[in-house]
């Protein structure tokens, strides 16, 4: 599950980070006065969607006065976003947040990620911030360095020590980063992310005598789905408006279901078969229009729910159903694709491939029933080819 | 000859009175394996609906059963803690079917495991079976072939289910035989990988060739074609699934994400291919692949 920037940060906050002021609107109405609670000056004003690319697009601006926050915040709040990573109708913003502008010195990268093949977490350091980490990595490996989370112990402070060192900071620098780089690495082992980032940190100039200051100014916060259940507050910072409304309304019926560009739909059984189902629909010249993984224990509910999640995408000219029964009886599947055909109908080509537990039964049960826009298929091969022809 | 588990492996099951621990013990006894009792807190002294006795703990258990394998059906919230109590209670071999643990909870588990010297395999997966011995798991029995003095024979590991039982029976439509075959499952931190086990398949006598299925998210096959360059001789089939997955999206297994530009299955396939190992393209190519290596086609 993602977050906005405006709930990682204050997720820092509450972990003890030092995070700049800020505030945040849903209404330019609201500019004025949210400006002035951060003090005026120059500030920056920020879209709150996930998507990534907002600088570019126009959606993080720097203003000076109050109509200059009312101005764009309501041009922003009018208008999709469209950037690089939204496709071309672009997100909506609901919530804009209006922080004060600092003056950079220097910026940092600050990261944790899951080291797979170690099964241990790794706080990643770069003095490269403020762009893509992903980009630093291909570019310049050496300049990330890493620190692994030992299991049990933790992260310790001479491992803190070691990053804060490696970025070069001194004194009460590297004080204020050991700081905010502990509050990471706690946020991230209690409410369970699988990304916890600031990018950038930043030491801001030295001003009128005031010596510079370490700062979080960008956070991004992803959690482990499987561990939702334990915390009720980051559970109540999703936000449904940011997400497919098919993927949400599969997930109340169990079912995985992931919207993709192509034409025809699938549903198939087990997550690896799903994907190996898109992909020899790609090799036989075909463009999958979802991966959809209707699980192990799927009810006749279920199943008639996912023909109504893929007959409702309009791109849909063809549907390949794939199960090879194990724990999912293909009697069931057959019985929901019957059920589906007299309750949604088809109106577009159905190729059903089934093999394993029950597929005698589920063969007869589609064979009595004399659905037109159904076709069988005699193996996988056989499936793709004739619903790739079929679109 | 198999690896990990046959049929003198003493199983106990984790929530045997549950849902899916009780339907799957069934078919579990059905196929043959040794299950010896189960365990339940708070139901010792009573029996499964299968006949088997059922312990408060998994002390109890190992105690009077003598038990070394657990086949645990915990739901995510106490998996872990189940596991946790299997291995300090000696159990060797723990295979972990439970879809939803947090990776974090895997994390802590699978130290305290390797501190313990015990086996996982899971979580999240289908379990392990030795064809006409052994089924400790939930793929259906009835698609393997075992194997034996006159059979070819395969041995596979797999990162998802389904398309597991799509390979196996692939083979056994053209009468290739599994020694054994485990499904390692689809989470990002996990017992068993393809190393361990391509290292136990390759001194496994019975074992001719292996199928390696793997599936975009992480570097485990990556690591698995440098480990087969300079280990293992036997003739290697692998698939990977998820060509056509988008990045930065989590295709129903939590391991299967493409994320930082890594874990494409373009990565894995050429490492795999650079090592020699023969990849199929198609997931409907299998079986035949390892016709052809194994002289059958």
């Amino acid at each position: 599950m993602k977050v906005h920037e405006y709930q990682a940060r204050q997720l820092l906050q509450a972990a003890g980070a030092a995070v700049p002021r800020f505030e945040v609107i849903d209404s330019a109405d609201q500019a004025a006065s949210a400006y002035q609670k951060i003090g005026g000056g120059q500030v920056v004003v920020k879209a709150q969607v996930h998507a990534g690319g907002r600088g570019k697009a126009g959606y993080v601006v720097l203003c000076n006065n109050p109509k200059d926050v009312e101005e764009n915040s309501r041009r922003m709040l009018a208008n999709p976003m469209v950037s690089k990573q939204t496709g071309s109708q672009g997100v909506q913003v609901r919530k804009i947040l209006i922080a004060p502008a600092v003056e950079i010195d220097k910026e940092y990268y600050v990261g944790m990620v899951l080291d797979r093949a170690r099964s241990a977490p790794v706080v990643m350091v770069s003095k490269e911030g403020g762009v893509e980490i992903e980009e630093v990595a291909a570019k310049n490996p050496d300049a990330i360095i890493k620190e692994w989370m030992h299991p049990h112990l933790g992260l310790q402070d001479f491992q803190l020590r070691k990053l804060t060192n490696a970025l070069g900071l001194e004194g009460d620098h590297a004080k204020a980063a050991a700081k905010i780089m502990s509050a990471l690495a706690k946020i991230f082992i209690e409410k369970d992310c699988s990304l916890a980032e600031i990018n950038p940190l930043v030491l801001t100039k030295a001003a009128n005598g005031k010596p510079g200051e370490i700062l979080a100014i960008d956070a991004k916060f992803n959690f482990d789905d499987n561990a939702l259940f334990r915390h009720a507050d980051i559970q109540a910072m999703f936000d449904p408006t940011e997400e497919n409304p098919h993927e949400i309304r599969a997930q109340k019926f169990n079912l995985s279901y992931i919207a993709l560009d192509g034409n025809i739909g699938c549903l198939v059984n087990g997550a690896g078969l799903a994907m190996s189902t898109m992909d020899i629909i790609k090799l036989h010249g075909g463009e999958p229009a979802n991966f959809l993984d209707v699980g192990g224990s799927v009810t006749p509910e279920g199943a008639v729910e996912a023909f109504r999640i893929i007959l409702s995408d309009p791109k849909v000219k063809g549907i390949l159903v794939n199960i090879f029964g194990g724990i999912a009886k293909c009697d069931v599947i057959a019985e929901a694709l019957i059920h589906a055909a007299k309750e949604v109908g088809f109106k577009v080509p159905v190729v059903v491939r089934l093999e394993g537990t029950n597929v005698d039964r589920a063969r007869q049960l589609l064979a009595e029933a004399k659905i037109p826009q159904i076709t069988t298929a005699t193996d996988l091969t056989d499936a793709a080819k004739k619903v790739c022809a079929a679109v | 000859m198999a690896i990990l588990v046959d049929k003198t492996t003493k199983v106990i099951t984790h929530g045997i009175t549950g849902k899916a621990g009780s339907f799957h013990t069934k078919q579990c006894l059905e196929y043959g394996t040794q299950f010896v009792g189960g365990v339940v807190p708070g139901k010792g002294g009573t029996k499964s609906e299968h006949g088997l006795p059922v312990f408060n703990n998994a002390f109890d258990a190992v105690k009077a059963t003598g038990a070394t394998c657990s086949m645990i059906f915990v739901p995510p919230g106490g998996a872990v803690d189940a596991t946790m109590e299997a291995a300090a209670a000696g159990i060797k071999l723990i295979v972990l079917i439970t879809e939803g643990v947090p990776t974090m909870d895997m994390v802590r588990c699978k130290k305290y495991l390797n501190d313990a010297g015990v086996t996982l395999i899971g979580p999240n997966c289908p379990g392990i079976i030795t064809p006409g011995q052994a089924k400790i798991g939930i793929m259906p029995g009835y698609i393997h072939k075992p194997a034996n003095g006159t059979t070819k024979n395969i041995g596979l590991i797999s990162r998802s289910g389904t398309l597991t039982y799509e390979a196996v029976w692939q083979c056994t439509t053209r009468n290739i035989a599994q020694t054994t075959c485990v499904g390692i499952g689809g989470d990002p931190v996990k017992g068993l990988n393809f190393i361990e086990l391509l290292g136990m398949f390759e001194k496994d006598p019975q074992t001719h060739a292996i199928i390696m299925i793997g599936e975009i998210g992480g570097t485990d096959e990556e690591a698995a074609a440098d480990f087969i360059k300079k280990n293992v001789k036997k003739p290697v089939v692998s698939f990977i699934a998820g060509r056509t997955a988008p990045p930065g999206r989590r295709m129903g297994h939590a391991g299967a994400i493409i994320s930082g530009g890594q874990g494409t299955a373009e990565s894995k396939i050429a490492a795999l291919k650079s090592a020699g190992i023969h990849v199929a393209d198609s997931p409907a190519d299998i079986g035949a692949k390892v016709a052809t290596v194994l002289g059958m086609a």
